[in-house]
C-alpha cells in the first residue's frame, strides 16, 4: 500500500554537526514516522504525516555548529510504511563527505570538565557541538575509524552515549573519557615526569619557563606573558626580536589586558575561537608586542587549554611552535627534535594531529579575517548569483600566505593559510592541501586558475597540474583576483555591473610586465581596466626592497627632490649603489606598490629603516604610530589624472613635525587620493560601487578612512575572506569561472 | 710589421691584404704551434683506443667588459669550452676559435685577448687548431664576441651523466661561489661597486682528470656557469630523478660576495662562475676527490656542499643555518619580485 508523505531536503553545513539526531528528536517530539539520512547534497528527511512546523524548526533550532542554507519540502510517496522514525547510517558513496571545522569546547562540555562527573578534569572532552574535526581527519568518510581517534577503543559508557540519538554525544566521532581516551603528560628531555601534568606545567610557567604545548592543529610555545624575562627568553630562543606574540587567557581575565568590545567578545567566543586583535591596556610587558597598540588574544579552545588556564590563573603567550619561517610542528617526535632548543618542558598528548592548522586571526573594528585557518576550514562559502552553474575550478593562490580555493555546485571551499611556498615543509603542506581538499570536495576540476607571475610556486604547480590532467589553465592578474575576491565575498552578482576597485597591496605582476600594487581598477569578474595608479618607483634589489624600508624611502625622496634629506636620514646605507641601480635598471623593477609606499613613509619616520625583523613590521608600526595621532597636517597627493604622485607627502615629512600626526596624514592622503577617483566613477555611473581589497586593507586605519570618505557610496569590503593573498585564490576561481564560460 | 692601424676597421674584414695581415699577425702567429688553419687535419692515438669516444662542444662568449679583474673574454672562451669537455669526462684536445669584432676595436686589445687564449690553451693542454674572424660595423656587436668549439676524447669505460646520480652521493664544489658574477657586476662600472674580487675563471681539465682518478665511480660533473650552482643542481636533480639537499652553512661564499648580493638583492647561488664545477661521487670516494682537488690551485677551496637524497625527487632544497629547509628553484626568467 502506497501512502503520500513529505520529503525535506536540508542544505548547508549540516553533516558532522549532530543534525540527524536533532531531526530525530524533533520527529520524536511530533510523533512523526520516517527517516533521516546524510547524502552527497546534505540531509534528507522523509516523513509520514503532517510536517507542521518541522521545516521552520530545522532552521531556527539547528545545532550550534550547523549552518542551514536551504530547507526544501516536496511530496514523497512511501512504498513501505515506516513504523517509527529512524536514523539511517551513511553508507552510500558520496555521503558524509563534509567535515566541519574544529570547534571550541562548548559550554556543556566545559561544565563537565569543571564538574564532578566522569569527565571532570578530562582534557579531551567533546561532543557533537564541539571538539576536533578537521585536525583529526585522516581520510573520508568522516567516522572514527578514519580519524586519529581510531587507536582508542570506546569504553562501554562512551559507546552507549555514542549510540544514543538522544545523547549530546550521539555519533560524536572523537568521543572519549579518562577510561578509554587520550591522555596528557609532561616530559623533559624525552622523559615523562611523574605527577599531575597540569600542576607541573603551571609551576614551570610560574617559574618563567617556556613550555611546548601540544594543541589542536599544532604545538604552541607558551610562557607567562606577565613575566618580561620569560618573554625575552622566548624571543631570544626563537630568534624573533619583535613580531607580536599571540596570547591566551580566560574570558574573565581579558579586561585586565585589553579593551574588549561586544563585537570582539562575540568573535572570541565563536566556536572558531580565533585570535582577535584588541586595543592593549598596556598592562603586559612591552616585549609581548613591541611598538603595537593592539594585542592578539584568544580564549582557551580545548579542554586542555581550559584546564591549564584554570590552574595558571593568568595570561599566557601562545605562539606557534616552529622554527622561524617553518610551519608549526605537529608530531610528538618532531616536537622533541625541533622544539627542544626552545622549550624547557613539553605538555604532550597521545592523540595525533592529522592536519596542521594555525590559529585564525581577525580584527573586529572593522571586521576582517587576517588569517583564515583553524575553526574556519573546511567551511564553505556560497558563490554570488550567476555562479550557480559555474564549472568546477581549482585556484592555486599566491606565493606568500598561500591558500587554495575550489569551487563546485555554487559553493567555494577556500582552504587554510599555508604560508610562503619556498619553505619546504609549507610546500609539502600545500601539496597535501591540494589533494585533501579535492577529496573533501569530491572535486573534478575542468580548469586551473593561477596568478600571472611565472615564478610563484603555486603558478608553476597549477600549470603542471593542468598539463598532467589535461585541464584548461587560466592566468589571472593578481589585483584582478583581489578585486574578484571582494566582489565574491559580498555576493556581488555576476551581472551586477562594474565597480571601482581600490586595490592597495604589496605587489603583483601586471600584464604590462611591471609590478603593480596601488591601483584603481574599473571592472568586474570578467575583466578590468587600470584607471589610476600610484606613480611607480623602482624596487631596489627586487624583493630585498621589501625587507629594508630605506630603499623605498630613498627612491621616493629622490623623486621628490629630497636627495639631501635622504643622505642625512640614511648615512650608512649604500645609497650611491642604490641610486645607480635605480638609474640603470639593475634589479630595480618599477612598482606602483602601496605597501612599499608605506614602507617608504615608515623609513622616513625612522621605523625599521635599516631592516624589518618580520614581514609587515614597518607597516604595522606605522599604523600603530598613526593610531596615537592627536592632530595631523592635511596632505594631498599630486596628479590630476590617472597617475597619483605621493611626492607632496615626502615634502611634508621632510619639513618634520609630530611623527604620529605625519603617519596619520600619510594614511589619510593615500585614502583621499583613491577615494576621490573612485567616487567619481560611481557618480558618473561608470561604476556601481567601490570595492576595497589588497593586503594594505588589513590596516584598520586605512579601512576606516576609506569607509569615512566613501560613507555615502555603496562600499564592498573584505570581512570573511582575507584582503591579503590568503583570499587571492577565491578571486582567481571566480575570474576563471567567468572566463571559462565566455 | 704589416699592421699599421691601432684599431680594427671594416677593411680588416674585407677579405683582402688587410685581413690577411690581421689574421697572420694577431692570431695565427700567436697560437702555438701555429694553428688557425681553415681546416685542421688531426690525428690522435687516444682516438684509436677501442671504446674511446669523441666529445664535441661549442659555446659563444659575450661579456661586458671584455677585460675584467682575473681575466678577459679570451680566457673565458678557452676555459669555458675546456670545462664543458672536462665535466663530461673528456680529455680536452683541440679548440677552434671564431671572432666577431666590432669596427673600432683596439688591435692591442685583440692582441691581449689572443695572448691570454694562447697561454690558457697551453696551460690546459689543448691546441687551438682552426679559427675565423669577421669584422662588423659599429653597434652590430659589442667589442668582441668569441665562439670556441672543442673536441676531446672520453676514455673507454668512462660513463658520466647527471642521470647516474643516486641518493647518498655527495656533492662537491671546487671553490668559492659567485666570484666571477660578482666581478663582472663590479667591473661593469654602471654601479658604484668597488671590489677586490677577481673572476674565478680557470680551466678545469686537469682538476677533473685528477678527481676522476681519485673517484673511479664519479657519477657526474657540471660546470657552474650561467645560473650558478642553483641551476646546475636543479638540472641534475631532474635528470637523476632524486632530490638534492645542500647545507647553507657549508656553502663556500666570500663575505664580500655575500655583501654585494645583499645590496643588489641577488642570490649568490644563482651567480655565474667560470672556473667552478660541482661533481657527485659515492660517499666513500668523497675524501679522495677533495684531496685531489685541493692539491691543485683551482681546487684549493674544494668542499662538500650537500648530497643527493631519495626524497623530493627533482627538487633542490637548502637546509638553512637555523635548521629550516628552503626550496632552491630554477628561475623561469629574470628574477621578478614576489613578496606581496
Ligand atoms: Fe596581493
Ligand atoms: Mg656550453
Ligand atoms: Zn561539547
Ligand atoms: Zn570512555
Amino acid at each position: 500500500m502506497k501512502e503520500q508523505g513529505w520529503q525535506i531536503r536540508v542544505r548547508g553545513q549540516v553533516q558532522g554537526v549532530g543534525f540527524r539526531p536533532f531531526v530525530w528528536q524533533l520527529a520524536q517530539a511530533r510523533g512523526l514516522r520516517g527517516a533521516v539520512l546524510n547524502d552527497a547534497e546534505g540531509v534528507l528527511i522523509r516523513v509520514l504525516g503532517p510536517v507542521g512546523d518541522l521545516p521552520e524548526a530545522l532552521k531556527t533550532q539547528a545545532p550550534p555548529l550547523a549552518r542551514v542554507d536551504a530547507v526544501e519540502v516536496s511530496v514523497a510517496v512511501f512504498e513501505a510504511l515506516p513504523n517509527r522514525f529512524e536514523i539511517i547510517a551513511s553508507g552510500e558513496p558520496g555521503a558524509e563527505t563534509r567535515v566541519t571545522p574544529d570547534a571550541a569546547t562548548c559550554p556543556a562540555c566545559l561544565e563537565e570538565i569543571r564538574g564532578h562527573g566522569r569527565r571532570r578534569g578530562y582534557a579531551f572532552t567533546n561532543c557533537t557541538h564541539c571538539g576536533p574535526r578537521f585536525t583529526i581527519l585522516q581520510s573520508l568518510p568522516y567516522d572514527r575509524a578514519r580519524t586519529t581517534m581510531a587507536p582508542f577503543e570506546m569504553c562501554p559508557e562512551c559507546r552507549a552515549e555514542y549510540e544514543n540519538p538522544a545523547d549530546r554525544r550521539f555519533h560524536a566521532q572523537p568521543i572519549a573519557c579518562p577510561t578509554c581516551g587520550p591522555r596528557i603528560w609532561l616530559e623533559v628531555g624525552g622523559q615523562e615526569v611523574p605527577g599531575d601534568t597540569l600542576a607541573l606545567a603551571v609551576a614551570r610557567l610560574h617559574a618563567g619557563e617556556v613550555l611546548a604545548i601540544k594543541g589542536l592543529g599544532g604545538f604552541h610555545l607558551a610562557c607567562d606573558a606577565a613575566n618580561p624575562r620569560a618573554v625575552a627568553e622566548l624571543r631570544a630562543r626563537k630568534r624573533r626580536p619583535a613580531k607580536p606574540f599571540a596570547l591566551m587567557c580566560r574570558e574573565g581575565d581579558l579586561a585586565q589586558i585589553v579593551t574588549v568590545s561586544p563585537q570582539a567578545l562575540s568573535a572570541l567566543k565563536d566556536p572558531a575561537a580565533p585570535i582577535v586583535l584588541m586595543p592593549t591596556l598596556g598592562t603586559l610587558p612591552a616585549n609581548v608586542a613591541p611598538g603595537m597598540t593592539e594585542l592578539g588574544v584568544m580564549l582557551p579552545y580545548t579542554p586542555l587549554h581550559h584546564l591549564l588556564l584554570d590552574a595558571f590563573q593568568g595570561v599566557l603567550v601562545m605562539t606557534s611552535g616552529n622554527l622561524s619561517g617553518e610551519p608549526q610542528v605537529v608530531g610528538n617526535d618532531e616536537a622533541r627534535e625541533k622544539l627542544a632548543p626552545f622549550a624547557d618542558a613539553f605538555v604532550m598528548h597521545d592523540r595525533a594531529i592529522a592536519r596542521r592548522l594555525d590559529d585564525s586571526v581577525l580584527r573586529v573594528d572593522p571586521p576582517m579575517v587576517l588569517r583564515r585557518a583553524r575553526g574556519q576550514v573546511p567551511g564553505t562559502l556560497p558563490l554570488p548569483p550567476g555562479f550557480e552553474d559555474a564549472p568546477q575550478i581549482v585556484a592555486c593562490g599566491g606565493q606568500m600566505k598561500a591558500a587554495l580555493c575550489l569551487i563546485k555546485n555554487g559553493q567555494a571551499l577556500l582552504g587554510h593559510h599555508l604560508g610562503e611556498l619556498d619553505e619546504a615543509l609549507t610546500w609539502e603542506a600545500y601539496l597535501q592541501a591540494d589533494a585533501d581538499y579535492a577529496a573533501l570536495f569530491d572535486h573534478q576540476p575542468q580548469a586551473v586558475a593561477v596568478d600571472l607571475h611565472p615564478d610563484f610556486r603555486a603558478s608553476r604547480h597549477g600549470a603542471e597540474r593542468a598539463e598532467r590532467e589535461g585541464l584548461q589553465l587560466i592566468e589571472v592578474q593578481h589585483h584582478h583576483a583581489h578585486l574578484a575576491a571582494v566582489l565574491g565575498e559580498n555576493l556581488w552578482p555576476r551581472d551586477g555591473g562594474k565597480v571601482a576597485g581600490i586595490i592597495l597591496d604589496g605587489l603583483g605582476l601586471g600584464p604590462d610586465g611591471t609590478v603593480w600594487g596601488g591601483e584603481l581598477l574599473l571592472g568586474d569578474y570578467a575583466g578590468f581596466e587600470r584607471r589610476a595608479w600610484l606613480k611607480p618607483a623602482p624596487l631596489i634589489g627586487g624583493d630585498r626592497a621589501q625587507m629594508e624600508p630605506w630603499r623605498n624611502a630613498l627612491v621616493r625622496l629622490d623623486a621628490a627632490g629630497l636627495s639631501d634629506w635622504a643622505d642625512a636620514l640614511f648615512p650608512k646605507a649604500p645609497r650611491e649603489i642604490a641610486r645607480q641601480m635605480a638609474a640603470k635598471g639593475v634589479n630595480a623593477p618599477l612598482s606602483s606598490s602601496a605597501g612599499r609606499l608605506f614602507d617608504a613613509v615608515a623609513g622616513c619616520l625612522g621605523l625599521c629603516a635599516a631592516g624589518q625583523s618580520y614581514e609587515g613590521e614597518a607597516a604595522m608600526r606605522l599604523e600603530a604610530l598613526a593610531a596615537r595621532a592627536e592632530a595631523s597636517p592635511q596632505i594631498r597627493f599630486a596628479g590630476e589624472g590617472a597617475e597619483i604622485d605621493p611626492a607632496p607627502l615626502f615634502l611634508q615629512l621632510a619639513e618634520g613635525g609630530d611623527a604620529a600626526g605625519l603617519a596619520y596624514a600619510a594614511h589619510e592622503a593615500l585614502a583621499e587620493a583613491f577615494a576621490v577617483r573612485a567616487r567619481a566613477f560611481v557618480q558618473s555611473g561608470a561604476a556601481q560601487a567601490v570595492a576595497l581589497s589588497g593586503g594594505v586593507f588589513q590596516n584598520a586605519l586605512m579601512s576606516q578612512l576609506m569607509a569615512e570618505k566613501l560613507f555615502d557610496i555603496p562600499l564592498l569590503t573584505q570581512r570573511q575572506i582575507p584582503a591579503n593573498d590568503g583570499g587571492l585564490a577565491f578571486g582567481q576561481a571566480l575570474v576563471a569561472a567567468t572566463k571559462l564560460e565566455t | 710589421m704589416a699592421l699599421r692601424d691601432t684599431r680594427v676597421t671594416l677593411a680588416h674584414g674585407g677579405g683582402g691584404k688587410a685581413m690577411r695581415d690581421l689574421i697572420e699577425e694577431v692570431f695565427t702567429a700567436v697560437f702555438q704551434p701555429p694553428g688557425m688553419e681553415d681546416q685542421a687535419r688531426l690525428t690522435s692515438e687516444a682516438l684509436a683506443v677501442p671504446g674511446a669516444r669523441l666529445a664535441f662542444t661549442t659555446d659563444s662568449y659575450v661579456v661586458s667588459p671584455v677585460e675584467f679583474p682575473g681575466g678577459d673574454i679570451g680566457k673565458i672562451a678557452v676555459c669555458g669550452t675546456v670545462n664543458d669537455l672536462a665535466v663530461g669526462g673528456a680529455k680536452p684536445l683541440w679548440l677552434s676559435a671564431a671572432f666577431i669584432i666590432e669596427e673600432g676595436t683596439e688591435i692591442d686589445l685583440l692582441r691581449r685577448i689572443v695572448a691570454t687564449m694562447a697561454r690558457e690553451a697551453e696551460a690546459a693542454g689543448v691546441r687551438i687548431v682552426t679559427g675565423d674572424t669577421k669584422v662588423v660595423g659599429r653597434g652590430a656587436c659589442d667589442g668582441v664576441f668569441v665562439t670556441t668549439a672543442g673536441v676531446g676524447v672520453i676514455a673507454p669505460g668512462c660513463e658520466m651523466a647527471a642521470g647516474l646520480v643516486r641518493p647518498g652521493d655527495v656533492a662537491i664544489v671546487n671553490g668559492v661561489l659567485g666570484d666571477h658574477g660578482a666581478t663582472i657586476l663590479a667591473a661593469r662600472g654602471d654601479l658604484a661597486l668597488s671590489s677586490a674580487i677577481e673572476s674565478d675563471c680557470a680551466a678545469l681539465g686537469h682538476l677533473m682528470a685528477d678527481a676522476m682518478q681519485a673517484a673511479p665511480d664519479m657519477r657526474a660533473a657540471r660546470d657552474l656557469t650561467r645560473g650558478g650552482l642553483a641551476s646546475a643542481l636543479n638540472e641534475i636533480a631532474q635528470a637523476a630523478g632524486c632530490g638534492i639537499v645542500i647545507e647553507e652553512e657549508a656553502l663556500p661564499l666570500r663575505a664580500e660576495v655575500v655583501g654585494m648580493c645583499e645590496i643588489l638583492g641577488l642570490d649568490p647561488l644563482y651567480l655565474a662562475n667560470e672556473g667552478r664545477l660541482v661533481t657527485f661521487v659515492p660517499e666513500d670516494q668523497a675524501e679522495a676527490v677533495l684531496a685531489a682537488m685541493r692539491a691543485r690551485p683551482e681546487g684549493a677551496g674544494a668542499c662538500i656542499v650537500g648530497r643527493a637524497v631519495a626524497e623530493h625527487a627533482g627538487q633542490v632544497r637548502m637546509r638553512t643555518a637555523f635548521g629550516g629547509s628552503r626550496i632552491v628553484d630554477m628561475l623561469v626568467g629574470e628574477q621578478l619580485p614576489r613578496i606581496c
